[in-house]
């Protein structure tokens, strides 16, 4: 967005985004806010993709998060927009994954994270699966249930 | 017949069985069997040692031994830097910091970050009920209050689904719920959810609470905006058992995000018991872990309090309060709140009512995480604490207390044109995208039906086959929006094309965001302010006007318009002819009934709707057979029953007479007697039947020849007859006082019964 300053960290002053600062929101194919209308709806112009959100958003929320204390919901958001890269199969297979006694040894866990860190640039979502292997290692969750 | 002396019980015991409260259970402290609000067995003292960074020592447990939901705590809930200054300050001195209105929120907030689960709950246990109340409302996140309902039907019949959803937006909910009695209907509970409430009003959030994949996708496909479903325990072996980890959930959080779903977890007292792994630990502490564990996982918020758990927490001594406290700690670590006030913790309506009232007054993010908009048997979660039935009395607590519960009022027209309006929606979209044909009958019998048992509609089977086939054709929102514009229903389709626009911005993934007049506010564009009097969320006057705006209100021109009403029968009924000024009477049988200045002129009937002229034949019936004869007198400088009475008498040549207000009101007087001293009074007018004024004026008689007669008892099954009539008496008494004259002379009036009534 050219007419963005790109360092530019987004506060409570610009909250709700959509109103105060809309020329920043986009879908995730690039639409601005502006042309999802109802004549583009009904053209077919628009589709599901174009009302997703996008990475930038979640971390722009993050932003506004943070600027008023809320450090762990911008952590939450954080996560999101890497997942945002993710499908709706893949987000499913590792949340399974991550269910109690899923995962038959550490390893499989590690794997997705490697995978999450080098094929889908989700560094946050890859330390937090290997951190998720750690405890459940320790707490002894890699065993059958049924 | 047995008297029953020889009985070894008070009756009243067996009244008090009978009553429904006597329906809930009680159970007994026992804090080794998991049954303590504020006091396990094995509650841990509040504690918290960092090293380099990370916290080594968390409420008296290594950091080696931490099981899931204390490793989760110590490394996303507690703030190291922080914590050290927060955990410094003694409880006793938080809890008087969350009852100081001088201590600003956002300072408690800041702390919170750094205090353990332990010191959070022994903070707040410090508490009584009233300063928990005060608290929350100081510190929930949000300054204006919401409202959640829940919209579900026992046949899963989309078009009731749609008509309620639309009703449910009327009455001004923030959110809508629905869920499903078949899980597999959930994609045509979402649908016609989805679409009804978009009918009047645009920007209602709205759920569908199914198996987590499938949720998550019914919100991919745009139907829902929000989800609740993402439950946390407070014990290890409680979340395994629930199949989860404080990781598999926080995941799940931020899956909800990454689809620009607003989401919030759930946790509620006794959960853990229910489940049956409570470690002999109290409500409140597992509460205060669950709550650090969704904030650590960044959910914005939490449905919170109790929830299903609630009715098991209620039984235990100071449940309430404790479901009380367990909010206080949500809002404390800066949640957003849907504080329960949901599954019916009780068969009494007065424990019902009072658990909700510290929520109406002191406000609440959603002061219920489902409010049953629809009747109690057709609520697919349980009944909720207010369900259909009691709508009305929700609205008028609002009234009562000029407290916004976030509901309003809406006509039975409107209503009814706003129900036709979404099934009208839905069967256009169910048959324009080949999904099913609603027939006239269906339509019609759904539009007035009070809840599922009246519907002549879709059979639980189709409704499979709908929600089977919107999932196979994978039918989208974007689909539904351009069905609704071509069937003509644009305001419907822009209304639900702005809802699903929220999610690009992701501006409602805040804390406590709701769609208010199509803009986004949360606890950063309106967050609570309170520090005392004047600030904080008041009522603008145009909101407590619609507080005020209920059903069947009643005011002087609505007392007049009745009367007029009555005034056309009385006139075919009896004619009262004035005879000039009422002078002192001589005959001895005479019984002087004194009526009131509106008497058969402004007023007609009494409050047991008697008419007027009924009364007076009873009256006359009754004096004649008791030998008497009867004279009217309008009396003009009083309106009093006492005072009409004495006066009555007064000029009786008996020396008895009777005074009767127009509203019914009587009293038997004798001309000796103080004004208030008289002899028989008749104060229930509303019950007060023609026998008993019939049997009033024959005891007139009685007097009149010194004798005692036996006093005519109006006999009361406890109504409540302030609250039935006072609003009428005080408007009658009000067009009768208003008449009267000073030193005006009371006149004779001639009365000739016409007809034979």
């Amino acid at each position: 967005m050219p007419h963005n300053a790109p360092n530019k960290r987004l506060t409570a002053k610009d909250y709700p985004i959509a109103e105060n600062r809309p020329e920043e929101v986009t879908g995730s194919r690039g639409k601005p806010l502006a042309s999802l209308t109802m004549e583009a709806v009904l053209s077919g112009e628009v589709s599901m993709e174009d009302l997703r959100i996008t990475p930038r958003a979640l971390e722009q929320q993050a932003q506004i998060s943070k600027s008023v204390g809320r450090s762990t919901l911008a952590g939450n958001f954080e996560r999101a927009a890497e997942m945002t890269r993710l499908s709706q199969e893949e987000i499913m297979a590792i949340y399974e994954l991550l269910r109690p006694g899923r995962a038959a040894s550490k390893d499989s866990l590690l794997d997705v994270a490697q995978r999450l860190r080098d094929e889908q640039d989700a560094p946050l979502l890859a330390d937090f699966i290997e951190e998720a292997a750690r405890f459940y290692e320790k707490r002894g969750l890699f065993r059958k249930r049924y | 017949m047995r008297n029953g002396y020889d009985a070894n019980r008070w009756a009243r015991a067996n009244d008090w069985d009978d009553r429904a409260l006597r329906l809930d259970k009680f159970a007994a402290d026992d804090p080794e069997n998991g049954f303590s609000a504020f006091n396990g067995a094995a509650d841990p003292k509040p504690g918290l040692k960092i090293s380099s960074g990370k916290v080594s020592t968390m409420d008296g447990v290594a950091a080696e031994d931490f099981d899931l939901i204390d490793a989760f705590i110590a490394t996303y809930h507690i703030d190291p830097e922080i914590a050290v200054e927060a955990m410094a300050i003694p409880s006793e001195q938080l809890a008087r910091m969350l009852v100081d209105m001088n201590v600003p929120r956002v300072e408690l907030t800041r702390l919170a970050r750094g205090l353990t689960p332990a010191k959070l709950a022994e903070t707040v246990a410090q508490l009584n009920a009233m300063e928990i109340a005060f608290a929350y409302s100081k510190m929930r996140a949000r300054q204006t209050p919401g409202n959640q309902a829940h919209v579900t039907n026992a046949k899963d019949d989309p078009l009731q689904l749609a008509a309620d959803a639309a009703f449910a937006v009327a009455l001004g909910f923030d959110e809508i719920e629905t869920t499903m009695r078949v899980a597999r209907n959930s994609w045509s509970n979402a649908l016609a959810c989805c679409v009804g409430s978009v009918v009047g009003r645009a920007g209602t959030l709205f759920q569908c609470s199914s198996e987590e994949a499938e949720e998550l996708e019914i919100g991919m496909a745009g139907f829902t905006s929000y989800a609740e479903t993402v439950s946390v325990y407070g014990t290890e072996s409680a979340f395994i058992d629930g199949d989860d980890t404080p990781w598999s959930k926080a995941w799940l959080a931020a899956a909800y995000a990454s689809r620009g779903i607003k989401m919030r977890c759930t946790s509620g007292a006794a959960a853990e018991l229910l489940m049956g792994f409570h470690e002999s630990k109290s409500l409140l502490y597992l509460e205060a872990r669950c709550l650090c564990l969704q904030r650590g996982m960044g959910s914005q918020g939490t449905q919170n309090g109790g929830i299903d758990g609630a009715p098991l927490a209620a039984s235990m001594p100071g449940g309430v309060r404790e479901i009380m406290a367990e909010n206080l700690i949500a809002v404390w670590l800066d949640l957003e709140c849907a504080s329960g006030n949901d599954a019916r913790h009780s068969e009494s309506d007065m424990r019902v009512a009072a658990k909700v009232l510290p929520y109406l007054i002191g406000g609440s993010d959603l002061i219920c995480s489902g409010f049953g908009s629809i009747l109690k048997y057709d609520n697919s979660f349980n009944p909720s604490s207010f369900n259909g039935e009691e709508l009305e009395e929700f609205l008028v607590l609002q009234r009562d207390f000029e407290a916004d519960g976030g509901l309003t009022s809406v006509e039975d027209a409107r209503a009814l044109d706003l129900r036709r309006r979404a099934i009208d929606a839905l069967s256009h979209v169910l048959k324009d995208l080949g999904l099913a044909e609603a027939t006239e009958v269906m339509k019609r019998s759904v539009a007035v039906a009070s809840g599922s048992n009246e519907t002549d509609t879709f059979a639980t089977r189709d409704v499979g086959l709908i929600s089977n086939k919107i999932s196979a054709d994978g039918v989208t929102v974007l689909d539904v929006i351009r069905s609704l514009h071509r069937g003509g229903f644009r305001a419907e389709a822009e209304n639900l094309l702005f809802l699903v626009k929220l999610r690009v911005s992701g501006d409602y993934l805040q804390t406590s965001a709701v769609v208010r007049d199509g803009c986004v506010i949360s606890a950063i564009n309106d967050p609570n302010d309170y520090s005392g009097p004047g600030t904080g969320y008041r009522l603008s006057e145009a909101r407590r006007k619609e507080l005020a705006a209920i059903r069947n209100v009643l005011d002087r021109d609505e007392v007049l318009r009745a009367e007029a009403a009555s005034e056309m029968g009385e006139a075919k009924a009896i004619r009262y002819q004035t005879m000039g000024t009422a002078d002192l009477g001589t005959e001895h049988k005479e019984i002087v009934v004194g009526v009131s200045p509106g008497f058969g002129s402004k007023i007609f009937r009494t409050l047991a709707s008697h008419r007027l002229s009924a009364v007076l034949r009873a009256l006359q019936a009754g004096i004649e057979r008791g030998g008497g004869t009867l004279r009217l007198v309008r009396f003009w400088h009083t309106a009093d029953t006492s005072f009409l009475g004495l006066s009555a008498a007064r000029l009786s040549g008996s020396g008895l007479g009777i005074g009767l207000q127009s509203k019914g009101t009587a009293v038997i007087h004798q001309k000796d007697r103080l004004p208030h001293n008289n002899l028989e009074l008749f104060s229930n007018a509303p019950i007060t039947t023609l026998e008993h004024y019939e049997n009033m004026g024959f005891n007139a008689t009685v007097y009149s020849r010194g004798k005692l007669p036996e006093p005519v008892v109006v006999p009361t099954n406890g109504e409540a007859l302030g609250a039935r009539f006072h609003a009428r008496v005080a408007l009658i008494y009000a067009i009768e006082t208003a008449m009267t004259q000073d030193d005006a002379t009371p006149e004779t009036l001639q009365i000739t019964f016409l007809g034979d009534n």
